[in-house]
C-alpha cells in the first residue's frame, strides 16, 4: 500500500470509526448522554462503538433551545475552583471527567454575558469534550432497526449491522408530540417556530404552559400583538415548587404581563378543536374551572406540547414504555425493566422516578442530573457485564461522620440529584467501614445488603433544604431521618455530627 | 399513555366518575404517570414525604413489617392517608408485577381535592368502606 493510500485509509477510519461488526457494547447517540456514557466506558476500559445519525456531537443542542439560550447555569465564579468535583454543582453544563483537563469545559467557552450558556456555546462545549476526551463517534450512521440473535442485540444501520450483548440508547427525549385535537393540522409544533420577527403584529395562541410554552411567549412578547397561553391545568412556577418542574424564573415575564392585563393571557382550558377560516384561526376551548366554552380568534397556533423518546422499534422487542413522553420502564440502573441488557442514557433516565420525596422530582431531564445517572448506569454495566470491580476504600470509624457531612455540604451529585443519589458507607465483616461511592437512593433503600448508612440532600414540603439520612440494618431501611437545615447549607458542624452519629448507632462505631 | 389516553383511563375509574371532560383533562395534566418494576416499593413504611397514587394497570401488595395484608388493583388508590395525616405510611406498597400508576405529590393533593369535591366525596366513601371493613375484621 502506498503512503498516500495508507494515509487515506487511516483518515477514513478516523472520520468513520467503529465499522459495523461485533462489539461488547454499542452506544447509540452523540448528545450529552451518549458522550457521557462513552466517556465512562472508555475510562473503565470497556470496548464499545458509538454511532450517531448526526454529523457532529451535541444531540438536541445542535438545534435547541429555540431562542438559543439554555436554562441551566454555569457560574464562572463559585465557592470552589473550576476543575474540582465540588464546582460541578455550579456548572450544570459540563460533562463529567476524571482528568482535570477534561473537566469544566464550559466556562472558558462562554462569552461572559450570561451564566446561562448560549446554544452554540453548549454545542461547542460538547464537541470539545468529545475531542479532548478522545471519544470516537461514527457520525452519519443512523440507527434504523433493532433485532435479537440469541444473547446479542443487532443494531441495524445503513452502514451495516452492529452486534452487542449490551446496547445503550442515548437518543434523548426530543421527538415532537402534538395531541390529536381536531384541526391539529393548522398547528405548528414548537420545533417549527420561525424566526421571531416573522410573528410581528400576530395574534398567537400557544398550547401548553410548561417551560417550552413560556419560552416561546417570552421570546415573542416583543413581536406578537397578543399571546394566549392555554392548557387544562394551571401553570406552576419553579420557585413555588422548589424544583425545575415548574416554569423557570427566566420565563416569568409573560405571567407578569398576564397578571397586569398587558396583552398576554393565561387560560386554564382544554382545546376542543381548531378551525381555519379566511381571516385567521378560531380555537375552540372549554374552560377547566366552569366547563364553559371559550373561543379565541388568532393568526397562528403553536403547540408547546412536549416531546417523546424516539425509541423506534424497541417496543417490538418487548420494551415497555409509559407516559406522555413514551419513556421506557427501567430499573434503578436504567436497564429496560422488560428487556435485560438494553440500557438508556441521558435524559431518557427521567423515567426512573426515584423516591420523589415531597413530590419533588430529580433533575434527570437535564444534563446536570442526567450526567450522574449515566455515569451510574455505565459503571453498573461495567460491573455486572464485564467484571469491573468498584473500589471501596476503607473509612475509619472516627472519620465516617465528617466524611458524610462533607459530602452533604459539597457533593455535586447530592445537590444536583436531591433525594435521588446518595453517598453510602457500608459496614463489612469485622465492622470495617467501606465507602460505597455515589449510589441510587431507591436501590439503597429497597435492595437490601449489609448494614450501611446513606446521606443525601432533600427539600421538604416547607422548602427547607437539609441532609437526610437512611440507615440499613439487617437488610432493611425502616425510615428516613432529616438533619437540621442550615442557613448557608453548611452541615460540617458539631451539632450535625452529634445528630448523625446518634442515627448511625450500630453502623458507625462510637455513635 | 399519552394525555388523551390518560383522560380516557380516568373516565373509567370510579374515583373520577363524576368529573366532566374538561375536569378530567385538567386532572390528566395534573397527575404524572409512573412505571414500577415487579417487586419495587412504591410507598415505604416509615418514610416521610410520600405521594398519592392511582393504579392504572397492575396489582400491588400492602405489606406491614414485610407481611402481606391486602391487595389493590386497577382503579384503587393509596397514599392519601399519610398525606392527610401528615405522617409516614404505616405499610409498604409493593408492585406485584409491572405497574402503571398516576402520581400526585402530597402538597398537590389538598389543592386537587378542594378543586374537585366530587373526587373528595368518592375518596371519603372509599375510606369509609375501608374503615368499616377494618372494624368488621377487628370484631
Amino acid at each position: 500500500m502506498t503512503n498516500r493510500r495508507r494515509a487515506s485509509v487511516a483518515s477514513t477510519a478516523e472520520a468513520k470509526p467503529h465499522p459495523p461488526g461485533d462489539y461488547p457494547v454499542v452506544v447509540v447517540g452523540s448528545g450529552p448522554g451518549g458522550l457521557q456514557a462513552a466517556y465512562v466506558l472508555k475510562h473503565l476500559g470497556i470496548d464499545h462503538a458509538v454511532i450517531s445519525a448526526d454529523p457532529s456531537p451535541g444531540g438536541m443542542f445542535r438545534r435547541f433551545p429555540f431562542f438559543q439560550r439554555l436554562l441551566s447555569w454555569t457560574k464562572p465564579h463559585a465557592p470552589y475552583p473550576q476543575k474540582t468535583r465540588e464546582y460541578e454543582w455550579y456548572d450544570w453544563n459540563s460533562l463529567l471527567a476524571v482528568e482535570p483537563e477534561n473537566r469544566s469545559l464550559m466556562p472558558p467557552l462562554m462569552d461572559g454575558t450570561s451564566e446561562f450558556p448560549s446554544r452554540p456555546e453548549m454545542e461547542a462545549g460538547l464537541s470539545a469534550f468529545a475531542g479532548q476526551a478522545g471519544i470516537r463517534i461514527r457520525h452519519d450512521t443512523r440507527w434504523e432497526a433493532t433485532s435479537r440473535d440469541g444473547d446479542r442485540f443487532i443494531v441495524h444501520t445503513a452502514d451495516g449491522d452492529y452486534r452487542a450483548k449490551v446496547v445503550i440508547f442515548a437518543v434523548g427525549v426530543a421527538q415532537p408530540w402534538t395531541p390529536s385535537t381536531p384541526g391539529v393540522e393548522h398547528v405548528a409544533h414548537y420545533v417549527d417556530t420561525r424566526e421571531a420577527s416573522s410573528y410581528r403584529g400576530k395574534r398567537l395562541f400557544i398550547i401548553g404552559k410548561q417551560n417550552s410554552g413560556f419560552e416561546l411567549a417570552s421570546g415573542l412578547l416583543h413581536w406578537a400583538s397578543r399571546i394566549i397561553l392555554a392548557s387544562p391545568r394551571p401553570a406552576t412556577l419553579s420557585v413555588n415548587l422548589h424544583s425545575l418542574a415548574g416554569v423557570r424564573a427566566r420565563y416569568v415575564q409573560p405571567w407578569e404581563d398576564s397578571n397586569l392585563g398587558g396583552g398576554c393571557f393565561i387560560l386554564n382550558a382544554s382545546i376542543e378543536r381548531i378551525e381555519r377560516h379566511e381571516d385567521g384561526i378560531t380555537v375552540h376551548t372549554r374552560r377547566s374551572d366552569n366547563g364553559e366554552p371559550f373561543m379565541a380568534e388568532v393568526d397562528e397556533v403553536i403547540a408547546a406540547t412536549g416531546f417523546q423518546a424516539p425509541l423506534g422499534d424497541l417496543t417490538e422487542l418487548g420494551v415497555t414504555v409509559f407516559g406522555q413522553s413514551r419513556l421506557p420502564a427501567m430499573t434503578n440502573f436504567y436497564e429496560s425493566a422488560t428487556v435485560p441488557g438494553m440500557y438508556f442514557a441521558g435524559t431518557i433516565g427521567q423515567g426512573v422516578a426515584g423516591l420523589k420525596k415531597f413530590g419533588i422530582p430529580a433533575n434527570s431531564g437535564a444534563v446536570h442530573g442526567a450526567r450522574y445517572n449515566t455515569r451510574l448506569m455505565a459503571e453498573h454495566v461495567a460491573e455486572t457485564h464485564f467484571g469491573w470491580v468498584r473500589e471501596r476504600p476503607v473509612i475509619r470509624h472516627e472519620d465516617a461522620a465528617d466524611f458524610l457531612l462533607t459530602e452533604a455540604t459539597t457533593a455535586p451529585e447530592l445537590w444536583n440529584q436531591k433525594s435521588y443519589l446518595a453517598r453510602a458507607i457500608s459496614r463489612g465483616s469485622g465492622g470495617t467501614l467501606h465507602d460505597e461511592g455515589i449510589v441510587s437512593l431507591a436501590d439503597f433503600v429497597d435492595s437490601g445488603g449489609p448494614d450501611a448508612i446513606a446521606i443525601t440532600i432533600e427539600t421538604d414540603d416547607t422548602g427547607d433544604i437539609h441532609p437526610a439520612v437512611y440507615v440499613r440494618r439487617r437488610g432493611r431501611v425502616d425510615g428516613d431521618a432529616r438533619l437540621d437545615g442550615s442557613p448557608l447549607h453548611e452541615y460540617r458542624t458539631t451539632a450535625h455530627r452529634r445528630e448523625l452519629l446518634s442515627l448511625a448507632r450500630g453502623v458507625i462505631r462510637g455513635s | 399513555m399519552n394525555q388523551e389516553e390518560v383522560v380516557d383511563a380516568l373516565a373509567g375509574l370510579s374515583l373520577f366518575a363524576d368529573l366532566r371532560r374538561p375536569q378530567l383533562e385538567a386532572a390528566a395534566h395534573t397527575f404524572s404517570e409512573e412505571s414500577f418494576a415487579p417487586g419495587q416499593r412504591i410507598l415505604r413504611q416509615g418514610f416521610q414525604g410520600t405521594g398519592f397514587y392511582v393504579i392504572l394497570d397492575g396489582e400491588v401488595s400492602v405489606q406491614i413489617d414485610g407481611k402481606d395484608r391486602a391487595r389493590l388493583g386497577k382503579g384503587d388508590f393509596f397514599g392519601e392517608m399519610s398525606i392527610l395525616l401528615g405522617e409516614p405510611p404505616v405499610a409498604d406498597i409493593v408492585a406485584l408485577g409491572a405497574l402503571h400508576a398516576l402520581h400526585l405529590s402530597g402538597p398537590e393533593l389538598q389543592g386537587f381535592l378542594q378543586q374537585n369535591p366530587a373526587v373528595m366525596y368518592r375518596m371519603l366513601q372509599s375510606v369509609a368502606r375501608r374503615l368499616r371493613n377494618a372494624n368488621r375484621w377487628g370484631n
